[in-house]
C-alpha cells in the first residue's frame, strides 16, 4: 500500500535506470547507510565486532568479487581462497617492505596485484568453459597456496610460517594490528565495501556488465554482436581478482591480524564464498550482501539458540551447526535456486500491489 | 558489373556494391559446403538467398560476418578486400545479424538485450564506469535515446523492462531484429527473419524489413524459404542448390529460370 511507484514519474532516462527506481527503496538505502556509518560505530562492541560485523563486511566483498566472475560473466571460479591469500600476502609484503605506505594504499594496491593473477589465471577461460574452468581454478587455488606455503620469501623467513600484520594507522588511529579499536576496524571495512559495492553496481548496469552477462548467457552470439570474448573475460577476471584480493587484504591486515595460509585460504574459503553468491543470487548485487550475511550470521545465531538457550554442550552444538546449516542451504536451493535475492525480489513485485492480488 | 546507381520504381537508390563475394569456396574436411560462389550487394537494396535445405545459405551468412573462413575466394567490403578477422571485428566494421534460432540473452531483459546492440558505439572505460556519473551516464543516455527510437520503430514498447525468456516466439524474433538494427549496421544480415511465424507474424515482420530498408537506408541480406515473401520484398534474389549459385537477378528473373525450377520442383531423371 505504501511501496509504490504510482505517482513517481520518469522523465528522463538517467532516472529511469537509477539503482532504486521507487522512492521509499531509495530512503531505505539512505537511511541504512547512515545508520551504518553515524549509529553502529557507537555501539559496536568487541564481540559484535569480531563474530558478525567484520567478517560480514569482507565477506561481502569477496562476494561481490565471484558475483561478478561467476554470476555477471558466467565463469566458475574455485581459487577464490588462493587469490584472497595472494591479496593477504601482497598486503603483509608491501607492509613490511613500505613502512611508511599508507594502509588504503597497500590494500588497493595488493588488490591490484590480485588482479594481475587472477588475469593470469584467466587466460585458459578462452579455451575453456564450466567445469573444465572450474577445475582450472581449483588448481590456481592448490598452487597459489602451496607457493606460499613452500616459498620462504612470501612470509619474510618466520619460523612459524605465518604472517602477523604489524600496526598501521589511518588519520591517527590504528587500523591494524593489537591496539585497533572494533569502531575503527569497522569503519575501515565498512568505507570499502561502500565504495567498492557501488563501483560494482556501477560496472553491471552499464555498458561492460552487459559485455559480461552477454558472454554468459551465449558467448557465440556476443562474439557477433562486438564483444571481444577474451578481453570481456579477462576483464572479468581482473575486477573480481582485485574485490577477492582487497577481501583478501582485509581479512589478513584487519580481521585475523596473523594467518597461516593453508588454515586461512583453503580450499573451505572458495567454497564458502561461492555458497554465499548461490544462496545469495547470482548475478546481483544485492544477493552477495544477502549470502554473506546468511554464511557469517547463521552458524552464530544457531550457536548461540544451541548453546544460550538449550544448554547444548559446545561441541554437540558445533556439530549440529554444520548439520543445520547444510540443510538450510539444500532447502534454499530447492525453494529458490535464484537465492535470496530473487526471494527479496518476489517480496517487493507482491508488496507494491498489497493488498490486491494483481 | 554495371555499378552506376539507379532509383527503383518504388523511389530507393540502389547504390554501388557494399558486399561483393568473389568465388568463394568453403569445405568442411571434405565436403564442400559452398563451391565457388560470387555474387554483391548493393547499396540500400534488399538482397535475398534462397534454396532448398542444406544448400549452403546459412554457410554463406556466416562467411560475411566472418565466423567462418572461406579456403577460396574472398570477401570485398566497400570496395576493398577484407583480411581474416574475428567476428566481433567484423561486428564493428558495421555488419549485424540475427540468428536462425533465437540468440537473445535470456537473463537479460528486452532494454538491455538491444542496448547490446549497441555495444560497437559505447566508449566509456573501465574506469569512467566505475564511477558512472559524468561521461559514463551521457554515454548510457544518448544509446538509450538511439534504442528507444528502435523501440518505437519495431512496436514493442510494452516488453521494455520484460525478461526475454518470458516473450513469445514472434516478439522474442522483432527483439532480435531491434538488437541487430541498434548497431546502425551498414549491412543487415537475417537468417530466416520468418522461420516458424504464423501469417500475421510474418505480415509484420515483412513490414518491419521494408521499413527498415526505407527509413534507414539499411541495406539488408536475409535467407527466407517462404518464396511469396521473398518475391515480394527482395530486390535481388541469389538461388543456391548444392552448394553452388544456380540463379541470379529479380525475383522475376528468377522465377522464370530453368535451372531454378528444376531445383525446386524437382526434374525427371532419364
Amino acid at each position: 500500500m505504501f511501496y509504490r511507484e504510482a505517482g513517481e514519474f520518469k522523465t528522463t532516462y538517467a532516472k529511469d535506470q537509477q539503482t532504486f527506481p521507487i522512492a521509499l527503496d531509495r530512503w531505505g538505502y539512505f537511511i541504512t547507510l547512515a545508520l551504518a556509518f553515524l549509529a553502529v560505530p557507537f555501539f559496536i562492541n568487541d564481540y559484535w565486532a569480531n563474530a558478525v560485523v567484520l567478517p560480514f563486511l569482507i565477506y561481502v566483498i569477496a562476494a561481490l568479487g565471484l558475483n561478478i566472475l561467476t554470476g555477471y560473466c558466467g565463469q566458475v571460479s574455485l581459487g577464490t581462497g588462493g587469490f584472497m591469500a595472494v591479496g593477504a600476502y601482497a598486503s603483509y609484503k608491501l607492509m613490511t617492505a613500505f613502512p611508511d605506505l599508507n594502509i588504503v594504499f597497500v590494500i588497493l594496491l595488493s588488490g591490484g596485484i590480485t588482479a594481475l593473477v587472477g588475469m593470469l589465471f584467466g587466460l585458459p577461460s578462452l579455451r575453456i568453459k564450466g567445469f573444465y574452468l572450474a577445475v582450472a581454478t581449483l588448481a590456481a587455488q592448490f598452487f597459489l597456496v602451496w607457493l606460499f606455503n613452500k616459498v620462504p620469501w612470501f612470509y619474510n623467513y618466520s619460523a612459524s610460517g605465518q604472517i602477523s600484520a604489524p600496526e598501521r594507522t589511518l588519520f591517527g588511529q590504528a587500523v591494524t594490528g593489537a591496539n585497533a579499536v572494533p569502531a575503527i576496524s569497522y569503519l575501515f571495512c565498512l568505507v570499502f565495501v561502500v565504495v567498492l559495492a557501488w563501483a560494482a553496481r556501477n560496472l553491471t548496469r552499464g555498458a561492460n556488465g552487459r559485455k559480461w552477462m552477454a558472454i554468459r548467457d551465449m558467448d557465440i552470439a556476443a562474439e557477433i554482436i562486438g564483444v571481444n570474448p577474451l578481453k570481456t573475460k579477462l576483464t572479468a577476471f581482473g575486477v573480481s581478482s582485485f574485490y577477492i584480493g582487497v577481501s583478501g587484504a582485509l581479512l589478513f591486515a584487519v580481521y585475523l591480524g596473523a594467518a597461516e595460509v593453508g588454515e586461512a585460504f583453503g580450499i573451505n574459503k572458495s567454497f564458502l564464498v561461492l555458497f554465499m553468491i548461490i544462496i545469495g543470487g547470482l548475478g546481483s548485487i544485492f544477493g552477495s550482501f544477502a549470502g554473506a550475511a546468511f554464511m557469517v550470521l547463521m552458524p552464530v545465531l544457531l550457536k548461540n539458540i544451541m548453546v544460550g538457550q538449550f544448554g547444548f554442550p559446545t561441541d554437540i552444538a558445533a556439530h549440529f551447526e554444520f548439520v543445520i546449516v547444510g540443510g538450510l542451504i539444500v532447502v534454499f536451493l530447492i525453494v529458490e535456486p535464484h537465492g535470496l535475492a530473487m526471494l527479496w525480489r518476489i517480496a517487493k513485485e507482491k508488496l507494491r500491489l498489497w493488498p490486491f492480488p494483481h | 558489373m554495371n555499378t552506376q546507381s539507379y532509383v527503383t520504381a518504388d523511389g530507393r537508390t540502389i547504390g554501388p556494391a557494399v558486399m561483393e563475394m568473389k568465388n568463394i569456396t568453403l569445405r568442411f574436411g571434405g565436403v564442400v559446403a559452398i563451391k565457388d560462389i560470387s555474387f554483391d550487394i548493393r547499396q540500400g537494396e534488399i538482397r535475398a538467398i534462397i534454396g532448398p535445405n542444406g544448400a549452403g545459405k546459412s554457410s554463406m551468412l556466416n562467411v560475411m560476418n566472418g565466423f567462418y573462413h572461406p579456403q577460396e575466394g574472398e570477401v570485398m567490403f566497400h570496395g576493398t578486400k577484407r583480411r581474416a578477422m574475428r567476428p566481433h571485428q567484423i561486428a564493428h566494421q558495421g555488419i549485424a545479424r540475427t540468428f536462425q534460432n533465437i540468440a537473445l540473452f535470456k537473463g537479460m531483459s528486452t532494454l538491455d538485450n538491444i542496448m547490446t546492440g549497441r555495444l560497437t558505439h559505447m566508449k566509456s572505460g573501465l574506469l569512467r564506469q566505475m564511477v558512472w556519473w559524468g561521461a559514463s551516464e551521457r554515454d548510457e543516455v544518448k544509446n538509450r535515446e538511439v534504442v528507444e527510437k528502435i523501440i518505437d520503430f519495431l512496436e514493442i514498447q510494452a516488453i521494455r523492462k520484460t525478461p526475454v525468456g518470458r516473450l513469445p516466439y514472434g516478439l522474442q524474433k522483432r527483439v532480435e531484429l531491434a538488437r541487430a538494427l541498434a548497431a546502425e549496421p551498414k549491412l543487415l544480415l537475417l537468417d530466416e527473419p520468418m522461420a516458424g511465424m504464423n501469417v500475421e507474424e510474418k505480415e509484420d515482420m515483412s513490414r518491419f524489413i521494408l521499413d527498415v530498408n526505407d527509413e534507414f537506408g539499411t541495406t539488408i541480406a536475409l535467407i527466407e524459404h517462404d518464396m511469396g515473401v521473398v518475391m515480394d520484398i527482395a530486390d535481388r534474389v541469389v538461388v543456391m542448390d548444392y552448394g553452388k549459385k544456380i540463379g541470379d537477378g529479380t525475383p522475376e528473373e528468377v522465377r522464370t529460370n530453368q535451372n531454378v525450377i528444376d531445383a525446386y520442383l524437382g526434374v525427371a531423371h532419364d
